[in-house]
């Protein structure tokens, strides 16, 4: 079940999320950890956006891995690419650049049928861990509506095609995804109410209609206690009378304001809270729930990535 | 492009148009405000309004009493508009877009006969297609909605867009639709499987394709697609209709979004974007702002003065609550509530940047703070709906 191989000792990472919960910045933390732990390890980019380049401080990335950091590999997702290289290796097609209509008959075959852009994702990227070319591989997968599609393709494909030479490699490709020991998804969400429904929605889902494991559930951007209840009670006899007084005269003008945005501060938390207890009754037993803060200071680049990547460790018990 | 004329609040843009489109990234509140736009121009104008969502957070939905998927259009009741206080002038109805069922009523009504109909609905591609096809939800939101605009049956329609990967996938689908049946790569490819004269494997690209997918699949597609361009006339049609009903007067688009960085982003893009190919662009929505007062000065004094000199602080408000013991607990309370504010404040004036750098793309800019909760209530989305409205 979930949560029973530690997170980083797994070979292949699905990183999803809701879109805008921070999943490629999770996905880059998690790549930037195990790299700095001595893996070898590989961050691919699924959705060519071109944000995980900017989370890893580089320039913009190709379906050729380039290191990036010390043993931190990073890629971009081409499936047309994925295709040249699945031919090259498995079917000895020489002179691809030959084959004029390739690159139009893929996109044909590619929107024609579904399932081949993402089997030519899974697959290159099973290919990779079946090949010992990296210790973990980290996808920055499609967003929680579109990645069980995504991780089901084997089969679905399996399904379809009923003969050739794909069926064959659908097999290694499943025991490679099935394996949770080896491959697991990272729900990336955030303590609000779309992001929790969606996680648990996908949860389900991916109990039901694949076989892969959840290595962990991971909740970002959650903002800090400011002060207890007993404090609140305190609080609030300071936003008037004598102590507010006394507080101005100590402080300036301003006292008013800050007492405002601490308050703020105080409902902004606190109507998180039922969403994150909604997470956990939600959750299936075992689960890794980690947390990540709220970064004030910088939203994205790779420092915010160096932040996140320390504040995962220390989740982990680094 | 001819200039459009300007509208200068929301009410004036929900009055003159027939067509709003709420889009942006995921996340930002596009469904929530295309419901709060529905709602209060339904109770403000007393026009009849459609609100056709994708897919909304659950409780929105039971708010909006859509409690089952499909495409049925449903009213909202008046008793929950008296729950909130209000007595509509109009009408409000409500619809989630099943892309399934649609695309069914899309071939059921395309299909030359039945048999072609019915072939097409038991292939298993199409059944494929349909339910995992990311790029079909794109087709057949503008579909439906082209359908429902020409039906006349409603003043307003309000729709939320799709989820997309790329802000650009729905605003093209159409054509790209109209472009894949014309296009003269899928005639080579399901050349073969309408004459059977022609020997498969002679050809490189069938022996490569037959080796890794396998014949029965290659067939399979070839049923689909040779099908499928039976009822390419009244597809490529449609998707113009779709295409210019987009572009015309009746149309507009709200961009949604908050001040985040990536969502920030993704809003520049298609405000630049809708203003190059001549879309008309009503209004920017900046959902989840922080107050102003965050970014002042003043606060900023005062937070560093209350951060360095939290102990004497405390020490002055202690005697003045008259209780010495509460020092040590005042002490660290300052110095959070100087820290937090600090905090806020680098966020506030980084998202004060982003909003005005914004706002230059858009005639019409209408901000919506941090509510404590999340909006599931027609109430909630009325007292929304009404904050951005003049």
């Amino acid at each position: 079940m979930a949560g029973i191989t530690p997170l980083l000792d797994h070979r292949l990472l699905f990183v999803t999320g809701k879109g805008g919960v921070g999943k490629t910045s999770v996905a880059s933390a998690i790549g930037m950890l195990a790299a700095e732990r001595g893996k070898r390890t590989l961050v691919c980019e699924v959705d060519a956006k071109g944000n995980l380049a900017d989370f890893l401080g580089v320039g913009p990335l190709q379906f050729e891995a380039t290191e990036v950091r010390k043993h931190l590999f990073a890629m971009s997702m081409d499936t047309e690419e994925s295709l040249k290289e699945y031919l090259r290796i498995f079917l000895k097609v020489p002179f691809v650049s030959r084959m004029g209509t390739l690159a139009g008959a893929f996109d044909f075959i590619a929107n024609a049928a579904p399932g081949v852009k993402e089997i030519l994702t899974v697959g290159k990227l099973t290919y990779d861990v079946k090949e010992h070319h990296y210790d973990l591989v980290v996808v920055d997968a499609s967003a929680t509506g579109h990645v069980v599609g995504q991780l089901a393709s084997p089969v679905a494909i399996n399904e379809l095609v009923k003969v050739g030479l794909v069926r064959n490699q659908t097999d290694w490709m499943i025991d490679i995804l099935t394996d949770h020991t080896q491959t697991g998804v990272v729900v990336v969400t955030a303590p609000e109410e779309m992001p929790v429904s969606e996680t648990l929605e996908l949860i389900g889902r991916l109990g039901t209609e694949t076989e892969i494991g959840l290595a962990a559930v991971v909740v970002n951007r959650v903002l800090p206690e400011l002060f207890s209840g007993d404090d609140e009670a305190i609080f609030e006899q300071l936003r008037s009378g004598p102590p507010l007084d006394a507080l101005t005269a100590q402080i300036g003008p301003g006292a008013t304001d800050l007492l405002e945005a601490a308050d703020l501060a105080v409902r902004l938390r606190r109507g998180r809270v039922s969403h994150l207890s909604r997470l956990r009754d939600g959750l299936p037993t075992g689960v890794d729930l980690l947390y990540l803060p709220y970064l004030f200071h910088r939203a994205h680049g790779v420092r915010a990535t160096g932040r996140i990547a320390e504040e995962l460790g220390s989740e982990l018990g680094f | 492009m001819a200039k459009r004329p300007e509208v200068s609040s929301l009410a004036e843009l929900c009055s003159s148009k027939e067509i709003i489109i709420s889009t942006g990234s995921g996340g930002v509140g596009k469904t929530t405000t295309a419901a709060a736009l529905g709602a209060t121009a339904a109770s403000e104008l007393g026009i009849k309004v459609l609100v056709l969502t994708v897919d909304p957070a659950k409780r929105l939905a039971s708010a909006l009493g859509l409690q089952q998927f499909g495409n049925v259009e449903t009213r909202v009741p008046d008793d929950a508009f008296a729950a909130a206080g209000q007595t509509p002038r109009g009408e409000m109805w409500a619809a989630m877009l099943d892309t399934k069922q649609s695309w069914d009523d899309l071939i059921r009504q395309h299909a030359p006969d039945a048999t072609t109909r019915d072939t097409i609905l038991a292939n298993p591609l199409y059944q494929n297609i349909t339910g995992k096809f990311i790029q079909s939800h794109d087709y057949v939101a503008m579909e439906r909605l082209y359908e429902i605009h020409t039906s006349g049956k409603y003043d307003l329609i309000v729709v939320d867009t799709p989820p997309t990967r790329n802000a650009l996938d729905f605003l093209d689908a159409p054509d790209r639709m109209a472009d894949f049946f014309s296009s003269r790569l899928l005639r080579w490819l399901i050349a073969p499987y309408r004459s059977k004269m022609v020997n498969l494997a002679s050809k490189p690209f069938y022996m490569v394709a037959d080796r890794i997918l396998g014949t029965q699949f290659l067939q399979d597609i070839a049923e689909f697609f040779i099908l499928f361009q039976t009822m390419y006339d009244g597809f490529v049609e449609r998707a113009q209709a779709v295409t210019s009903l987009m572009a015309s007067q009746e149309t507009s688009f709200v961009v949604v979004s908050t001040l985040e960085v990536a969502p920030s982003r993704e809003a520049e893009f298609f405000l630049e974007l809708l203003t190059e190919r001549g879309y008309h662009v009503g209004a920017l929505i900046l959902n989840k702002v922080l107050p102003s007062y965050l970014r002042e000065e003043r606060g900023t004094k005062s937070a560093r003065k209350l951060c360095d000199d939290s102990k004497a602080t405390a020490e002055a408000v202690a005697s003045a609550f008259g209780d010495a013991d509460l020092v040590p607990r005042l002490d660290y309370m300052f110095r959070e509530i100087g820290t937090s504010f600090l905090d806020y404040q680098v966020v506030a004036r980084r998202e004060a940047e982003q909003a005005a750098l914004l706002g230059e793309a858009a005639s019409l800019t209408r901000t919506v703070p941090y509510f404590d909760s999340d909006i599931y209530s027609l109430g909630g989305l009325l007292e929304l709906g009404t904050k951005i409205w003049s």
